[in-house]
C-alpha cells in the first residue's frame, strides 16, 4: 500500500496518477496534503512535486481517448472536493488505458463509471443552480454584489456564464464557504484572495447598498408573491425544486 | 421612479398574468457580442419556484388588463368588476432591465388585455420589445403573447425582436371558444400562428441560401390550453395539439388545469378542484409524443377517450400491448426501450452505451437510475427474470400498482387498519 501526497491541484493530482504507473504502484491512496490527517501505518508515503510534463502527457493521453468531453468531466469530478475523487479519477485513466479504442466513461455498467456520472450530474446540477440563484445587490459605487455557498467548488466554472451575460456592468460572486470570489471590471474577470478581510464583513453588505436597491428588492419580492397561483399549493414541490440551504441568499425568500 | 405606484401596477399586472403557464426561456440562441446585456442559455434557466412550484424563468406580466373582451374563462374580462392597470412602455424596460442585471430573471413575457384593438396593442408590445433590443442591447429573452387578429405587418415585426411568440387557443374546440368567448373567432385565432409559421419556414430557407439573416423568433411558438373549463375529452385534447405540432411546428403546447375563480353558470362551479392530476397525465401524453416516438392514436381510443388517472399513460400503453413485452435490454432497439414503462430517455442513452461494454442485467438498470419497480415486469435479459411471469396474471394491473406510490395520493386520507 502507498499513500501518494499531492498540492491539492490538479495538476498535481494528474503527476500524481503518472506517477502510479511511472513507479508501478498497485495498491494505492492518493491524497492531498490539506486532506492528509492520519497516517496509514502499513502504508509507505510517495510525495508527488507537480511537474507540468508528466500531467501534460497523463491529460494528452485522455484527450485522445476520451476527447475533451472526456477532461471536462473529469474536471468536475476534481472540483466536486468529494474524498473519492482522487480514487474515481485514477480508476477512470486505468480503465481507459486497458481500453483505449473505447469511450469508458459511457460503460455505465461498471461502478467507478457510474460514481463519475453521478458526481458529473451533481456538479453539474449545482453549476445549473449558481446560474440561478446567484442574486446581485447594487453597491454604492455601481458594483453588482453576490454572495453564495455552494456544495462544490463551483465558482471556476461558472465564471464564463456570468461573464458572457454581464459585460456592461461591473459585478462580483463570493464564496463564502471557501472565502475567494471572482470580480469583473468590465474588461476581465480575476480571481480574488482576500486574506485581511475576514468573511463577516462579505456577509454584511447592508449599509453599502444603492440607494434604490432596496426598492428593487421590494418590487421583485411583490412579484413573486404575486405570481404564486395559491389554489395549486404543492410545497413538497417547491422544496424539492429550491431547497431551503439556498433560501438565505435569495432575495424573494428572505 | 415612483416606486409605490410601481410597486401597485406590478402586483395587479403580475397577478392577472399568472395563470398564463408557460415559463420556459428554453431555445433562444442570442449571443452577447454586442457589448450589451444578457446571453441566452439554450437550455433555459428558472430562476427561482412559486409555493405552487411552478419556475419563475421570466418576468411575466400584462402590459394591461384593461380587455375589450368578455371571455368567461379569463379574471380580466370587461365584465369582470377588478382593479384595472396600465403600464407605460419605459416602465416595462426599466423592470425588465434592473430584474435581469440582478438575474433574477431570463428575460421578459409581455401579453396584454385587447384595449383598442388588436393592432394597437400588438404594436405596443413591439414597441417594448424593439426598445430593449436597440436602446439597450438587451440580448435576453423575450416572448410575447401574439394578439388574435393582428396584421401581418406587425406579427413580422415582432418576430424580428422576439425570442417566443405565442397565442393561446385556451379552449380546443371551436363549439366551446363560442359559449366561453363569443367575441374571439377560432379563425382569427389560427391566423397570426400560420403567418407565423411560415416566417419560420422562410427564414430556414434564407438562411440555406445567405450567410446573414436577420433572426425571426428562434425560440419560435407555443400555445395553451385550459382543461376542465369546457367538457372536452383527453382524446381531443391530444388530438388538437398533436395537430399543433404537425402542422404549426409548435414548440411547445401547455395544458392549464382550470382554477375556478369565477361564477359563470357557463363554467365549473367556484368550488371545483383545479383538475391537477388530469394536467400531469395530459403533460405526461404530451412527452410521449413528443421524445417517445409515440402517436397520438396509440395513446388513446375513441372507445376510452379518457387518460388513466390510476397509471401513466405510459404504463397504460404497456398494459394495452402486453404481447410486445418482455423486451429484452441487450438487444432491442431504441424504439422498444423507450417504451418500456419506468426507463425514461437518459436511462435509454445509458443503456445503449453500457450495453456495449457488457451484458445488462436488472442490478445494472436500478444502479443507473431506471423505475425497476415498473421496469422489472417488461425487461429480459441473459439470465431468468423471475418478474417476467406476471405479465399474463389476471391481476396484471394490481401488481404493478401495489409496488407503486402516487405522489398525487394524500398521505393522510388512508384507514388505519387495526391488525
Amino acid at each position: 500500500m502507498t499513500t501518494l501526497l499531492y498540492d491539492g491541484s490538479f495538476e498535481g493530482l494528474l503527476t500524481a496518477v503518472f506517477e502510479v504507473f511511472e513507479y508501478k504502484y498497485t495498491e494505492v491512496d492518493i491524497v492531498s496534503f490539506s486532506n492528509y490527517h492520519q497516517e496509514n501505518i502499513f502504508a509507505q508515503v510517495h510525495e508527488v512535486v507537480t511537474d507540468v510534463a508528466k500531467s501534460e502527457r497523463v491529460l494528452n493521453k485522455i484527450k485522445v481517448n476520451l476527447g475533451s468531453e472526456g477532461i471536462s468531466r473529469l474536471l468536475l469530478v476534481y472540483f466536486s472536493e468529494k474524498t473519492v475523487a482522487e480514487k474515481l479519477i485514477l480508476s477512470a485513466v486505468r480503465h481507459s488505458l486497458r481500453n483505449p479504442g473505447k469511450n469508458i466513461l459511457q460503460d455505465f455498467g461498471n461502478d467507478d463509471i457510474l460514481d463519475i456520472a453521478k458526481i458529473c450530474k451533481s456538479v453539474g446540477r449545482e453549476i445549473h443552480r449558481m446560474h440561478a440563484f446567484v442574486r446581485f445587490e447594487k453597491l454604492q459605487d455601481d458594483v453588482y454584489f453576490s454572495k453564495i455557498e455552494p456544495d462544490f467548488n463551483v465558482l471556476p466554472l461558472i465564471l464564463k456564464h456570468f461573464k458572457n451575460r454581464y459585460q456592461d456592468q461591473k459585478w462580483m460572486i463570493f464564496d463564502l464557504k471557501r472565502h475567494y470570489g471572482i470580480f469583473y471590471d468590465l474588461n476581465e474577470v480575476d480571481f480574488f484572495y482576500p486574506d485581511e478581510i475576514p468573511t463577516k464583513d462579505f456577509r454584511k453588505t447592508e449599509n453599502l447598498l444603492h440607494e434604490e436597491e432596496v426598492a428593487y428588492q421590494k418590487l421583485w419580492q411583490r412579484y413573486f408573491f404575486k405570481t404564486n397561483i395559491p389554489e395549486r399549493k404543492n410545497l413538497k414541490l417547491h422544496h424539492q425544486s429550491l431547497p431551503k440551504r439556498y433560501w438565505k441568499y435569495l432575495t424573494e425568500k428572505y | 421612479m415612483n416606486f409605490e405606484r410601481i410597486k401597485e401596477k406590478l402586483e395587479i399586472l403580475a397577478d392577472a398574468a399568472k395563470y398564463d403557464v408557460s415559463c420556459s426561456s428554453s431555445g433562444g440562441n442570442r449571443k452577447n457580442k454586442n457589448g450589451g446585456l444578457g446571453d441566452s442559455h439554450s437550455t433555459g434557466i428558472c430562476h427561482s419556484y412559486t409555493e405552487d412550484g411552478r419556475c419563475v424563468s421570466l418576468l411575466k406580466i400584462l402590459l394591461t388588463n384593461h380587455c375589450i373582451y368578455d371571455c368567461a374563462y379569463c379574471v380580466s374580462r370587461k365584465s369582470n368588476d377588478i382593479k384595472r392597470a396600465a403600464f407605460t412602455v419605459e416602465e416595462v424596460v426599466d423592470l425588465t432591465i434592473n430584474f435581469y442585471r440582478r438575474n433574477y430573471i431570463e428575460g421578459l413575457f409581455l401579453s396584454s388585455g385587447i384595449f383598442k384593438d388588436a393592432d394597437t396593442t400588438m404594436e405596443r408590445l413591439v414597441r417594448i420589445a424593439k426598445k430593449l433590443r436597440t436602446e439597450h442591447k438587451f440580448n435576453g429573452y423575450i416572448h410575447l403573447k401574439s394578439i388574435p387578429g393582428a396584421s401581418d405587418e406587425i406579427m413580422k415585426e415582432a418576430g424580428l425582436y422576439a425570442d417566443r411568440l405565442s397565442i393561446n387557443i385556451e379552449i380546443p374546440t371551436e363549439k366551446g371558444l363560442k359559449l366561453l368567448a363569443p367575441d374571439k373567432s377560432h379563425s382569427e385565432m389560427i391566423k397570426p400562428m400560420g403567418f407565423v409559421k411560415n416566417e419560420l419556414i422562410l427564414y430556414k430557407e434564407e438562411k440555406k441560401i445567405f450567410r446573414k439573416v436577420p433572426k425571426f423568433a428562434p425560440a419560435g411558438q407555443s400555445t395553451q390550453m385550459i382543461v376542465g373549463a369546457t367538457d372536452e375529452t383527453d382524446l381531443k385534447i391530444i388530438k388538437v395539439a398533436d395537430h399543433f405540432y404537425q402542422n404549426f411546428n409548435l414548440k411547445r403546447v401547455y395544458y392549464s388545469g382550470y382554477v375556478p375563480m369565477l361564477e359563470d353558470a357557463r363554467l365549473p362551479s367556484i368550488h371545483s378542484q383545479v383538475p391537477m392530476l388530469r394536467e400531469n397525465r395530459l403533460y405526461q401524453a404530451d412527452w410521449l409524443m413528443r421524445f417517445y416516438g409515440f402517436q397520438a392514436n396509440e395513446i388513446l381510443e375513441k372507445s376510452n377517450p379518457f387518460l388513466d388517472l390510476e397509471v401513466d399513460p405510459k404504463l397504460a400503453w404497456a398494459l394495452r400491448n402486453r404481447e410486445r413485452f418482455p423486451v429484452n435490454i441487450n438487444t432491442a432497439t431504441k424504439e422498444m426501450i423507450l417504451r418500456i414503462p419506468g426507463v425514461g430517455t437518459k436511462s435509454t442513452n445509458k443503456i445503449l452505451m453500457a450495453r456495449r461494454f457488457q451484458n445488462l442485467n436488472l442490478d445494472h438498470l436500478k444502479k443507473m437510475g431506471v423505475a425497476v419497480n415498473r421496469a422489472k415486469f417488461f425487461v429480459e435479459f441473459d439470465s431468468h427474470n423471475i418478474f417476467t411471469k406476471y405479465i399474463d396474471d389476471q391481476n396484471f394491473r394490481k401488481i404493478i400498482l401495489n409496488g407503486m406510490k402516487s405522489k398525487f395520493a394524500n398521505p393522510f386520507s388512508e384507514q388505519l387498519t387495526l391488525f
